[in-house]
Parts: C-alpha cells; sequence; structure tokens
C-alpha cells in the first residue's frame, strides 16, 4: 500500500509538472514570442482557461502526500520553509497576472503585468527544479525526523549542512527552466498561427539546445551527488525505461521542432519530463526523502499514515482522480484548436 | 508559548482572515450568478443574461484572489503547524484533499468554461457550468468545514501512546455531527454577504442615477436572497451551533458570552467590556435568563461560567473572543432588521424612491465580511488553548524547527503581499461598478459575433 501511494504521489506531481509546466514555459517565452498586445492576449487566451485548472493538481498533490504521509509533508514543508513560502508568493503574483492582464486597457497596466507573469514563471520553474534537486541530492534531516534549510550556505552539495542552493540544485533549477521553456514553447507552437508560431519554434529549437548542454552534467552529476541513484539502477535493472522515456522525449523534441510537427514536438517535451521525474523517483525508492546521514532518511515506511488511512483514502481518491480525468478531457476538448483573433475578444 | 508559536498564530490567523474574505462573497454570489442565468433561460430576456455576465466580472477577480490566497493555507498546516500536521495529518488532510478531488477540479474546468465558452458551447452549456461552478464553491466549502469541524470536535480516531493520532473509521470523520450546522452557517454568511454586496451596489447605481433598471434587480435580488439567507443564519443554523458550543466546548460558550461565573438563569451580555483580571463587565447591559432559555430552551438553567473550569483550559484571549462573537451577532440582527425593512418596502412598492433605505443597503455592504470574520474569530479564538480540541494544544502542534525571524519574515512577507492585493482588488471592483453592466452588443460588433459562431458550427 506505501509503494502503491509512493507511485501514485509521484504521478500526481509529475501531472502537475507537465500541465502547469507548459503554461509556465508560456509565461517565461511570451515576451519574446509575442511582441504586441494582441499577440500576448494570443498566449493568454492559449493557457486562460486551462492554468488554474493544472494548478490544482499542485494542491490535490499535496493533499494526497499529507494524508498518505503524513510525517513527510510535515518534515518536508516546515524543513524547505523560506523556498516553499516564496513559491506562495510568485504563484500568486503569477496567477494574478494572468488574469488581470487584460481587465483594464492601459499599455503600462499590461506592460507590468506582462512583466510579472514573466518574472513569476521564469522563478518558479527554477524554483520547482531547485526543489527536485534538494530531495535527490538529501537534506539534513536529524534523529527526530526534522530539519531547517537555509537558502544557501556553502553553496556545496557534498557539505553536511548544505542549502537549498548549491551549485548542484542552481544546475537543477536551470535545466528545469530550459525544459519547461520548450515545453510551454511547443504548447504556443500547437495553439497558435503565422508570427507567433514560427517564434515559439524558434524558441523551442534554442531552449532544446540549452536542455541538452544542461542534461549531460546534470545526469552525470546526480550519480555522484547521491550514491542511491546508480545502486537502484543496479539493483533493479529494468527501471532503465524511464531514462530511456527521458532520451527518446529528447530526441523527439529536436526531430519533430526540426520537422515543424508542434504536436509531436509538445509530446515529446512531455515524455523528456516525465522521463527525469520518474527516473528520479524510481531511483530514490523506497526513500522518499533522503538524509545527508542515511540513517535519518525518510522512507515510505517510517513516514506514512496507518494502513486503515491509507486503504480508506485509496477508494475516495480513485473515485476523485477519474471525475477530474473527465473533466480535464472535457476541458482541453472543448478548447482544442488554434487560438483565432476573435477568440481573445471572449472571456471576463 | 513560543515566539515562533505565536508568530505562526498571526501568520495562520492573518493569511486566512484575508483568503476568507473572498469565497465569502463568491460561494454566496455563485448563487446569485445561477438564478440570475436560470432566469435568462426562463425568460428569454437579455436584460438577465446581461446581469450575469456583469457578476461573473466581479465573481472571476473574486475567485482569483481566492485561489491565489487559498493556496498558502494548505501549505502553512505544513510549514509552521509541522507538528500537528504529523500527529494529525492522516485524518485531517483526507476532508482537504477530498476538497482538491471533489472541488477545486470542478471549480476550475467548469470556470474555464462559464468565462470563456458561452458562444462557442451555446446557453445550456453555459447555465451548466454556472451551476457546476456553484456545486464546487459549496462543496469545497463543505470539505473545509469537515476539517474545521474535526479540529472543533475530533472524532473517529485512535491515539497512540506517541501522541500520533490515527483515523479509525472514515465514515464518522465525514458525518462528524458539527458539520452540518457549522456548514449551513458558514454558508447563508456568504449568501447574505453576496446579497448586501448585489443589493449594495444596486442602491449605488440607483442613487447615482446610473444603470437604473440594473440596479433596481440587484436590489430586488439581494433583498429577497439576502432576508431568507438572514434568518437561516440565526435559526436554525446559529441556534444549532449554539446547542452545539453549550453541549461540547462549554468553556467557549462560557468566554464569548462572557459569562464568567456560574448562574441559574444566566442572564444575556448585550454590551459591555469584559475585564478579566476581576471577572466583570464593564458598562454592562444584561437581559436576564436570556442566555439559559437561548442555551438550554428554558429560562432558569443553570449555565456555567468560567470559573467552573481551571483557568489553564481557557481561551487565551477572552476579550477578543467576547468581542468578536458580540459584534457577530450584533451585526447578524442589523442584517434581518435591513433586510426586512427593505422587503417590506419593496412589496409596498416604494423602496426604489426612499433615497434614506437606499443609502443605508450601500453603507451596510461591507459589514457582512466584517461579520463573517468576527464570527471565524469566535470559533478559532474559542477553540483555545488546543488546535485539535481536548487532544493537542496549540503550543506542541507549531514547527519547532522553524525560527521566529523566519516567521516573522514570511509574515511581513505576507503583509506586503496581501496589502498590493487588497487594493488591486479594490481598484478592479471599482473600475467593474464604475463601468456597470453592458449588453454583449455594445461590445462586440454583431458581425464578429456572427463569425464566430459560424466558425464553431
Amino acid at each position: 500500500m506505501q509503494t502503491l501511494w509512493f507511485i501514485l504521489v509521484a504521478l500526481m506531481l509529475t501531472t502537475y509538472i507537465l500541465l502547469d509546466g507548459f503554461d509556465l514555459g508560456a509565461g517565461v517565452i511570451h515576451l519574446f514570442a509575442a511582441r504586441n498586445d494582441q499577440e500576448r492576449r494570443t498566449i493568454l487566451r492559449a493557457i486562460g482557461p486551462v492554468w488554474d485548472g493544472n494548478e490544482v493538481w499542485l494542491i490535490a498533490a499535496g493533499g494526497t502526500l499529507f494524508f498518505t504521509f503524513p510525517i513527510l509533508y510535515a518534515s518536508s514543508f516546515s524543513g524547505f520553509y523560506l523556498p516553499l513560502i516564496i513559491v506562495l508568493w510568485l504563484l500568486m503574483v503569477r496567477g494574478v497576472a494572468v488574469e488581470l492582464r487584460s481587465r483594464v486597457q492601459n499599455p503600462v497596466w499590461a506592460s507590468f503585468w506582462d512583466g510579472m507573469f514573466f518574472l513569476g514563471s521564469a522563478l518558479l520553474a527554477i524554483f520547482f527544479g531547485a526543489a527536485l534537486g534538494n530531495v535527490i541530492r538529501g537534506v539534513p534531516l536529524d534523529s527526530s525526523g526534522t530539519f531547517f534549510q537555509a537558502l544557501w550556505t556553502d553553496f556545496n552539495p557534498y557539505s553536511a549542512n548544505p542549502g537549498i542552493l548549491d551549485w548542484y540544485t542552481i544546475l537543477i533549477g536551470l535545466l528545469a527552466l530550459t525544459a519547461l521553456t520548450a515545453h510551454g514553447a511547443n504548447y504556443i507552437a500547437v495553439k497558435t498561427l503565422n508570427a507567433v508560431n514560427a517564434r515559439a519554434r524558434r524558441i523551442s529549437r534554442l531552449a532544446w539546445l540549452a536542455t541538452i548542454v544542461l542534461a549531460i552534467p546534470a545526469t552525470i552529476v546526480t550519480f555522484s551527488v547521491q550514491p542511491l541513484v546508480s545502486a537502484s539502477f543496479f539493483s533493479r535493472p529494468w527501471g532503465v525505461i524511464f531514462p530511456l522515456i527521458a532520451l527518446g522525449g529528447l530526441i523527439g523534441m529536436g526531430y519533430f521542432n526540426f520537422r515543424q510537427r508542434d504536436m509531436p514536438a509538445f509530446l515529446s517535451s512531455g515524455a523528456f519530463i516525465l522521463g527525469l521525474l520518474t527516473s528520479s523517483a524510481f531511483s530514490l525508492y523506497p526513500d522518499v526523502l533522503p538524509a545527508v546521514k542515511p540513517a535519518n532518511s525518510l522512507t515510505i515506511y517510517n513516514a506514512s499514515a496507518s494502513q486503515y488511512a491509507q486503504t480508506v483514502g485509496l477508494v475516495w481518491w480513485l473515485i476523485g482522480i477519474v471525475l477530474a480525468s473527465i473533466y480535464f478531457i472535457i476541458t482541453y476538448r472543448l478548447f482544442r484548436g488554434k487560438i483565432r483573433p476573435a477568440d481573445t475578444e471572449e472571456g471576463y | 508559548m513560543s515566539d515562533s508559536t505565536i508568530l505562526s498564530r498571526l501568520q495562520f490567523a492573518f493569511t486566512l482572515s484575508f483568503h476568507y474574505l473572498f469565497p465569502a462573497l463568491t460561494m454566496g454570489l455563485a448563487l446569485l450568478i445561477l438564478i440570475l442565468k436560470t432566469l435568462y433561460l426562463l425568460r428569454k430576456d437579455e436584460f438577465y443574461n446581461t446581469s450575469a455576465h456583469f457578476w461573473a466580472r466581479i465573481f472571476a477577480v473574486t475567485f482569483i484572489i481566492g485561489v491565489v490566497t487559498g493556496v498558502p493555507l494548505e501549505f502553512e498546516f505544513g510549514t509552521n503547524w509541522s507538528r500537528f500536521s504529523a500527529a494529525a495529518g492522516e485524518i485531517i488532510a483526507q476532508t482537504l484533499a477530498m476538497e482538491g478531488a471533489f472541488a477545486f477540479f470542478i471549480e476550475s474546468a467548469f470556470l474555464g468554461i462559464f468565462l470563456f465558452g458561452e458562444r462557442t458551447f451555446g446557453q445550456r452549456m453555459h447555465w451548466f457550468s454556472a451551476f457546476m461552478v456553484w456545486l464546487g464553491t459549496w462543496a469545497s466549502g463543505g470539505f473545509i468545514i469537515a476539517s474545521n469541524a474535526w479540529m472543533q470536535h475530533p472524532v473517529g480516531y485512535t491515539m497512540t501512546p506517541g501522541g500520533r493520532l490515527h483515523l479509525s473509521n472514515y465514515w464518522a470523520v465525514l458525518l462528524n455531527p458539527w458539520i452540518v450546522p457549522q456548514f449551513l452557517h458558514t454558508i447563508s454568511g456568504s449568501v447574505i454577504t453576496a446579497s448586501f454586496f448585489m443589493a449594495g451596489l444596486g442602491a449605488y447605481y440607483l442613487l447615482a442615477r446610473q444603470h437604473v433598471e440594473y440596479g433596481r434587480l440587484f436590489i430586488t435580488l439581494g433583498v429577497i436572497v439576502g432576508l431568507i439567507a438572514s434568518i437561516i443564519q440565526i435559526y436554525p443554523s446559529g441556534d444549532a451551533e449554539g446547542l452545539q458550543v453549550a453541549k461540547y466546548q462549554p468553556i467557549k460558550l462560557a468566554a464569548m458570552e462572557g459569562l464568567f461565573h456560574t448562574e441559574q438563569g444566566a442572564g444575556i451580555v448585550i454590551i459591555g467590556q469584559p475585564d478579566p483580571a476581576t471577572g466583570t463587565i464593564d458598562n454592562a447591559i444584561i437581559i436576564p435568563n436570556v442566555l439559559s432559555f437561548l442555551t438550554y430552551h428554558r429560562w432558569s438553567a443553570g449555565v456555567k461560567g468560567l470559573d467552573a473550569f481551571p483557568p489553564s483550559q481557557w481561551p487565551d484571549n477572552i476579550v477578543l473572543l467576547y468581542f468578536s462573537y458580540h459584534i457577530m451577532v450584533g451585526l447578524g440582527t442589523f442584517f434581518i432588521a435591513i433586510m426586512a425593512l427593505s422587503l417590506l418596502l419593496l412589496w409596498r412598492r416604494r423602496l426604489f424612491q426612499m433615497r434614506w433605505m437606499l443609502w443605508i443597503l450601500l453603507i451596510a455592504a461591507p459589514f457582512p465580511f466584517i461579520a463573517n470574520i468576527a464570527g471565524w474569530y469566535t470559533t478559532e479564538l474559542g477553540r483555545q488553548p488546543w488546535i485539535v480540541y481536548g487532544l493537542l494544544p496549540t503550543a506542541q502542534g507549531s514547527s519547532a524547527n522553524v525560527s521566529a525571524g523566519n516567521v516573522q519574515f514570511t509574515l511581513i512577507g505576507f503583509a506586503g503581499v496581501y496589502l498590493l492585493l487588497g487594493l488591486l482588488y479594490v481598484v478592479l471592483v471599482v473600475f467593474e461598478a464604475t463601468r456597470g453592466p453592458k449588453p454583449a452588443v455594445e461590445e462586440h460588433p454583431p458581425e464578429a459575433a456572427q463569425g464566430i459562431s459560424q466558425e464553431a458550427s
């Protein structure tokens, strides 16, 4: 049961990054892909009906983590106190920027929110990557299962008292930025026509190249920073499927971008992100939060809720997730297709 | 209680109070928009649809501020109350996660369709999306009340020697008897808020002689729905909550009523300033026997005062608790009076000409927000010194690993961000209100609308 919940929570978080990832990426590229008010509105219209729903996956994943692994939730959220609260502020700025930009017809007002939308999106992508980097590298848990991490200490991932930001987590943060930028650019390419479409494709290509440049050192360092990674792949070699998915996605991103096929390129960047995140989860299992001193690590066993709580939770969770998937399919089907100029007139 | 715990309480109270101003409006407004949309479909008069659009614009901006200020609350359980989360997470987070799975997904999906899809998907889908948004917002409220109800009145748990609380009966938690009265009370409070808001803006339009037709509709709808909700607020929901508090949390009852000494035939304090040091109420106006009647429905029943309980069990801010409760009840009483008088004048067809009554409706509009917040302060301050009533003290629920300096940093940050959000919200609502409801044809030339419907078909 604990293993099942580990997989389900990991998948929910992955779903969140896949979905909110493209609207974060859209925020990163919109200053460059859209040059005038009409084009900016087109990009906002492309994510307008869906971004809020995408963000619900974060809340749903957080809530599910909370009741299935309450010890992990308590320990990690209090230990990552500062970066989490900063993420909350960024989510606020960004959400408000998307919704309020076009409410007042004033170029200064619109430019201000365009800037905030860019800044919030880019910083969130970096923070989410750094968060993943922290979980992979391990945190300074004590024997009572708690820790508190400063934003930075000595920037050394091999330190006994690492900070949130060190050169490894920053590297992962930048990788997240380029990967989500490519993902967002691919989504915008799918949803738009003409000039915006062409610029999105060009940005996607650049972000793809940057992703390759960053992914190679990031992969090598990951094996050195966290010994669990190689141990997991040696003891369970079938797990190599996950990095292969990522590799396939990475190749597909470039190939389909070159062939100008936007939808397959978008699915490829999705596969790349899916592969990266599932590889990370696979290589840490059964740890959920590795400690600098391995004896203090939180695992699916010592961090979990009772058997009963996890079992009853599974029943309603399955119903809820089926319903949620139905709404998502309906929404994305209803709003499928390219955004046309007239579409940006609708909405309140 | 450590500095870090006190600051965490301040931060949670601040972020929650600010957040709740927005759902207090949207839960009620979702119902009123659904009514407008239904009127449009029944009467086929574009007037109602334009009104629904206008309120949807205000709903959307309120909703988005509610969403972005709501996310921190779930996170703060973990960041600031980690020992509580570790001890009770598998119970309290069942209902929190259910809110995500069963309410937020509905709200976000159908709000997207409601705001962006009317012309493309047609009127029936649009009505249905309004219905689902209403359902989602109320369901969301229900799950949050279920979580709070468990903290007020824990059920369906077992406690390990180490102090961890395990879920033992899921249905007991979901069917906690505390939920129904509190949900009804919260929801009717929200409907009152939206009704006063709508009626107040309608009154403004009549006073300013703008959008007069819409102003009359907003007043009519606001007053009718507002009176019904104001009555439900007192009876049955307020009454049932009072009985429940008397039965399970007699200390809270004594503190909020300012009853320091146990009495037979206890009187109710209408006004006065409590002094916990001396156990007296200064400048008190007290109606004899009424508290006994309200609590036990008998005039001479004995009601336990604070002196019946050890001071260590008393809420730690009796004065604020007392004032919160009295502000809530006092305002609630005014609300019924205002709405009843307005409805009487409306029925006699004189309301729209009575400028002094329109002024009262306009000035009354912000007060339900205060009453809602005061109500939450009553229930939450009255729960102290417990985070889970009778099981886990608040001082043992905070994050021991987060220092006071860090909490102060984030508290100041929240204060700054929320100040800006609040200003922004007020500016935008004033902007929308000044612009007023506009029929669709003025905003979109008919040719453009034609083009889209052809593309869609």
